[in-house]
């Protein structure tokens, strides 16, 4: 498989707090990967490297070959990158609608196309009742929801998901799991997620890359990842009992 | 838009086109200034209401549309019509100016607020002392004689720039439906309720609020062309002095901002309400220099109060016109 998005030993530094350095792994097309590490490892820093949000001190990112560092957040869009927030961002004034209707321009410029390409997005994540709703009288869940939704009417290559499970109850975290599973197999969608809620990024994921103190410490298949000692020590040797 | 809100909308319609064969010269200015006010108001609505730009400083397009078209008239000869064009390019050329500075270098909201403010000053500073348009002392138009209608020279009756602003208001009423339901509409209301989320969609955010503000900048510097002609003198401070700004967006904000009819609604019970409180105190014979002001801020602090979204939001629930 070759590499969607290349992350080449990409550094940040907030004045003098090294946020990541040197960090480097590889997101294969049509791949499942999950990005995990303890509070403050860095992941976050580093998706807003690759949604554009900040420019590495040093390092490369290069999406479909190309490199992407640098850009700005809506080129990256532009060019297949979607990404929700994990403190979520809704449009709150705009129905939920109108909110997936602004991702869907992104791929037309006709109201009716985006308005029915946002309603097929929220008939597959669940929202279509609500879909007149002010997205502010949305519960967290739901907001959550809403926040891909509107990822995904960009229409992404690459879908950034930054902790979409937290705050969800198992249930509800099972039938996002499903969602996303069935976007990666059905529609070839790629996925990069961070993820704290184990028992999501252990039915998902294909490959994990573990970041800690904003370096990583080891990344590989599920099954190996949680064996790893250096992992199991800073972070997982509790969560995996779950 | 429902069927009743169709139907309103055509009587209105009707009442207005048909104002000046029923309503004497006092109610026709009464009117002009409505309109004016909501034409205006929808002009910053563009900015503020769609795309959360807070303009404080709007004055400064209505200054220099009607100055530049005004002393093109009066220095060169050269009619309005042709003279609008040059007031709108010199208008958006400013809008570009400070949309450029703002947002190239990040700032927004109440600083945002302040660059225009500054703006609209320093340009009414910088006419206080260019003798071409006569300087502090005010540029004049003769005042043609009123029965005639001299449309090219648009000179002429009350009735012909009463129907000139009702067209160019139903213009921008149907501009910014129209803009509403567009991409650019969808856009900037996204950048309104959260930039950063907007710009992890695709929007590039820099564009469309430069778009919003070129849009604004067009529509008040015609408004200033239709001010210079109707009020035919105009003065660097009183055109450009903010409470001439403040007085363009209080139409909206009473009204509803981002609404479309929130500000012809607003410039109707603002103008209504100032008339009718100087008729009221003239009728008891009450004269305190400042009541006016007085009872016209306790009518806003009122509204801001109890409708804080503005009349029309409420207001078309209860006729049923709201979608």
């Amino acid at each position: 498989m070759t590499a969607l998005l290349e992350v080449r030993e990409i550094s940040k530094a907030f004045r003098g707090l090294k946020a990541v350095s040197n960090a480097g792994f590889e997101v294969p097309q049509g791949g499942l990967v999950a990005l995990i590490g303890p509070n403050g490892a860095g992941k976050t820093t580093c998706f807003n490297m690759i949604a554009g949000v900040f420019k590495p001190d040093s390092g490369e990112i290069l999406f479909q070959g190309n490199r992407i560092d640098g850009k700005r957040p809506d080129e990256i869009c532009v060019a297949g990158i979607g990404r929700t927030f994990q403190i979520v961002k809704p449009f709150a004034g705009l129905s939920v609608l109108d909110n997936v209707i602004v991702g869907a321009f992104n791929r037309t410029k006709r109201l009716s196309d985006a308005s029915k390409a946002a309603s097929d997005i929220l008939d597959k994540l669940g929202l279509g009742p609500k879909r007149d709703l002010p997205a502010s009288s949305l519960t967290l869940p739901d907001r959550k929801r809403l926040e891909v939704a509107r990822a995904l009417a960009t229409r992404p290559t690459l879908l950034l998901l930054d902790e979409v499970m937290a705050g969800l109850r198992p249930t509800e975290c099972d039938q996002m799991v499903e969602v996303f599973r069935d976007l990666n197999a059905k529609d070839g969608l790629t996925i990069l997620l961070i993820e704290h809620v184990m028992r999501a990024v252990m039915a998902l994921a294909q490959h994990i890359v573990v970041l800690h103190h904003g370096e990583i410490i080891a990344q590989g298949t599920p099954q190996h990842v949680v064996r790893d000692p250096a992992v199991l020590e800073c972070y997982l040797g509790e969560e995996t009992e779950v | 838009m429902n069927q009743r809100a169709r139907i309103l909308l055509s009587i209105l319609g009707i009442v207005l086109v048909l104002l000046p064969a029923f309503a004497g010269n006092y109610a026709i200015s009464v009117a002009t200034l409505i309109l004016y006010f909501a034409f205006v108001g929808q002009a910053w609505n563009v900015m503020m209401g769609f795309a959360g730009q807070l303009s404080l400083g709007h004055s400064l397009y209505v200054g220099v549309g009607a100055y530049v078209a005004a002393a093109m008239f009066v220095n060169l000869g050269i009619a309005p019509w042709a003279g609008i064009w040059v007031a709108i390019l010199v208008c958006m050329a400013m809008g570009a100016a400070i949309g450029f500075l703002a947002f190239r270098f990040g700032i927004s909201g109440v600083y945002f607020a302040l660059l225009t403010i500054a703006f609209a000053e320093f340009t009414r500073i910088g006419f206080d002392h260019l003798q071409w348009t006569g300087g502090s002392g005010g540029l004049f138009l003769k005042v043609a004689q009123r029965e005639q209608m001299d449309l090219f020279n648009f000179r002429g009756p009350p009735a012909m720039y009463y129907y000139s602003i009702l067209a160019l208001t139903a213009g921008a009423l149907a501009l910014c439906s129209w803009l509403l339901k567009s991409r650019a509409g969808y856009y900037w209301q996204a950048i309104r309720e959260d930039e950063e989320a907007a710009q992890a969609l695709g929007i590039n955010t820099f564009r469309y609020k430069m778009i919003a503000v070129l849009i604004s900048s067009a529509m008040t510097a015609v408004s200033g062309v239709f001010f210079a002609f109707y009020y035919n003198n105009l003065f660097p401070e009183q055109i450009f002095h903010i409470s001439r700004s403040i007085e363009i967006i209080l139409g909206p904000i009473i009204g509803g901002i981002g609404t479309l009819f929130g500000p012809i609604l607003g410039a109707f019970v603002l103008t209504m309400l100032a008339d009718g409180i100087t008729e009221v105190l003239a009728h008891f014979g009450v004269e305190v220099p400042g009541i006016k002001q007085v009872f016209y801020g306790v009518v806003l602090l009122v509204v801001v109060m109890f409708l804080p979204h503005g009349i029309w939001p409420t207001l078309a629930k209860k006729i049923g016109v709201a979608k």
